[in-house]
């Protein structure tokens, strides 16, 4: 700790530069803030609870549908206690831009998803109206929508038997989560398979994907193993797995946001170690004689490595912790104007994890070779200025 | 009076690339506890070097050096640093201060490394500056004091661990005539009423004088040992 006000008093050596420095490292972990928090988001799928549920989707794609007929085969299924079906239908609401997520359910969707809070009565009432929707609260306060208006979805995928793209669709319920991680859940629209299997142009007896519950987790993979075995060798081939890994693959159907944090951050911390690495090398090359008369002291040479490494890792410690500080303020206002791709009110724990690595890591990288030279320097050749 | 620093056929060569450069060539020496030593000589005669090796900043090529016991040129880096620590003090002709730091900062550095409390540490500097008369200037940075000053404080960093030895190399050298003489002072008051060994290297035969006797080094060898009011007319070869 005594140790600090040297650290610090090289630091402020020059001010400009280590203010420049430090905006360079705050804009990267900034960047890497948002970015990264949005790759957790995105693979956890929202959902990390320990639920009894499995999801039948195509080998092939998720895009593939699956015959309706399949229905009975995994109802039978010895260890299957439930299952429903559901079929995605990629509606948008007046613009492209209010992107959310909207697909089709058979009956019995929302008793597979105990977790949804509703009102029954609204079930009751959505049940009896062939063009009803139910969506999450989130969504019905951001345009607004009351119980009983009418939502003019429009097809981008499926239009009607007419051609028509105009889905008309009557709100008859809203449902909400308790659990905040998934408040992102409560950007969806849902409304019955049975209306969309009739009155849709191209497809008929066709699901998306099939939701099964279990009688318990322990028998998942043989009940997998199972359900994937009625339709080997087919021309539609089933992968079941866990809800997590299902929400897992859907979301990498719009963007591998993996490698495509992984691609950007690449490039801005290549770009930050030439950066600070550069700046590193240049204080300790204007300070030569200040290490060499803190080695006359008694400093030793090791010391005097470790005084240049801690100053290296505290300036992107510095810089990078304000950088993520700020993207954890800016958060919200991302997540909210992502329209519900990215639920997050602030960055996880990973990504903190993730982000204090690299910038322990970046530190030592980009102070070593200063730090090396601090070490190795003579202190007579120094003094003299050799 | 005791021996408190023992040199015995010291030598020191520079090799610059195929020419060696035999900078002393057996130094024989002794420096008594409580002593104040000049060393004068022409450039580039071997003071400094010869200063480096009683302070263990360098390596001899061959001989002895022992400084209040200790064989110095037996100690390994790391022992060498930590010796240095305890019982060096140096201060050069540039003041060489922490640019960044406060004088009262300055002058705590070596403290840092010994097992010293904070408020101790805080009040061995004060004291230390008090000594140096600048204790009114603690909060000061090197470029807001004088050379005067800026030379007071490194002296107040060399001797603030309490040293055996005081090392100086031309610590007036960049002084006006009367700050010089202010520094001069107050190392003669170390000297005489603090007990400090000192030794120091000069140009300035003014300097000199301050000092209870005068070595004389010329190409790196010790020309003679002189008491205070003795005066060399020619280098003493038979030495
Ligand atoms: N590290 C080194 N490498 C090569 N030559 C050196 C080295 N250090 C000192 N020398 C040479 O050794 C000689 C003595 O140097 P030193 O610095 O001890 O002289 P000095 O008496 O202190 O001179 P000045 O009065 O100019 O300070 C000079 O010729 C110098 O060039
Ligand atoms: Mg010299």
């Amino acid at each position: 700790m005594k140790y600090l006000t040297l650290i610090w008093a090289a630091l402020l050596r020059s001010k400009t530069r280590t203010v420049l420095t430090l905006m360079s490292v705050l804009a990267a972990f900034l960047l890497f803030g948002l970015l990264d928090s949005v790759r957790v988001a995105f693979n956890s799928g929202g959902s990390e609870t320990n639920t009894n549920r499995l999801v039948v989707s195509s080998k092939l794609s998720i895009t593939q549908m699956l015959p309706y007929s399949l229905l009975s085969r995994i109802e039978s299924t010895p260890g299957v206690q439930e299952t429903v079906y559901a079929a995605w239908f990629g509606g948008i609401y007046q613009d492209q831009k209010n992107f959310f997520p909207n697909f089709s359910v058979g009956p019995g969707y929302l008793d597979m998803y105990p977790e949804y809070v509703i009102d029954p009565a609204q079930v009751k009432a959505w049940n009896a109206d062939r063009t009803g929707a139910i969506v999450g609260e989130s969504l019905a306060n951001k345009f607004g929508w009351k119980i009983g208006d009418t939502i003019p979805l429009q097809a981008t995928i499926f239009p009607q038997r007419d051609g028509s793209n105009n889905w008309p669709l009557v709100l008859r319920g809203t449902f909400r989560l308790e659990d905040s991680k998934r408040k992102g859940e409560e950007n969806q629209l849902i409304f019955h398979w049975k209306h969309f299997d009739e009155a849709n142009l191209y497809v008929n007896g066709q699901v998306g994907w099939y939701i099964v519950k279990l009688d318990s987790m322990e028998q998942a993979t043989g009940v997998a193993q199972a359900i994937d075995a009625l339709s080997q060798n087919s021309s539609h081939e089933t992968k079941t797995q866990t809800e997590q890994a299902f929400n897992q693959s859907f979301a990498k159907q719009f963007a591998d946001v993996g490698l495509i944090v992984t691609g950007i951050m690449s490039a801005v911390f290549f770009t930050l170690l030439l950066l600070t690495g550069n700046t590193m090398a240049q204080t300790v090359r204007e300070r030569i004689p200040e290490l060499a008369v803190l080695k006359t002291l008694g400093f030793t040479n090791r010391a005097v490595l470790v005084l240049v490494l801690a100053e290296s890792v505290l300036l992107i410690l510095l810089g990078g912790v304000l950088g993520m500080l700020i993207a954890n303020m800016i958060i919200p206002a991302f997540s909210s104007a992502s329209g519900g791709i990215v639920a997050l009110s602030s960055i996880p724990t990973q990504t903190w994890a993730l982000g204090l690595a690299l910038m322990t890591g970046i530190g030592l990288i980009t102070g070593a070779s200063p730090a090396m030279r601090a070490k190795r320097l003579n202190i007579v050749d120094a003094l003299a200025g050799r | 009076m005791s021996s408190l620093v023992t040199i015995r056929q010291l030598t020191k060569t520079y090799h610059r690339g195929p020419e060696k450069i035999q900078v002393l060539r057996g130094i024989d020496l002794d420096i008594s506890r409580g002593d104040f030593v000049a060393v004068m000589g022409p450039s580039g005669s071997g003071k400094t070097t010869l200063l480096n090796l009683i302070g263990g900043l360098d390596a001899p090529g061959g001989g002895e050096v022992e400084v209040d016991g200790q064989r110095i040129d037996q100690l390994k880096d790391g022992q060498l640093a930590n010796w240095r620590n305890g019982h060096v003090g140096f201060v050069f002709q540039f003041y060489n201060l922490m640019p960044t730091l406060t004088a009262q900062k300055n002058v705590e550095l070596p403290l840092l490394l010994t097992k010293l409390r904070s408020s101790q540490r805080k009040r061995n500097v004060e004291v230390t500056l008090q000594l140096v008369g600048l204790a009114d200037r603690k909060s000061h940075r090197p470029n807001e004091l004088s050379g005067g000053q800026q030379q007071r404080v490194a002296i107040a960093r060399a001797i603030v661990s309490d040293p055996t030895l005081l090392i100086c190399d031309e610590p007036t050298g960049d002084l006006d005539r009367h700050s010089a003489e202010e520094i001069l002072d107050l190392l003669q008051i170390l000297n005489r009423e603090h007990g400090k060994t000192i030794i120091m290297v000069t140009h300035d035969p003014k300097a000199a004088e301050y000092a209870n006797r005068t070595l004389h080094l010329d190409k790196g060898e010790l020309m003679a040992h002189l008491d205070k009011g003795e005066k060399v007319d020619a280098p003493v070869a038979s030495y």
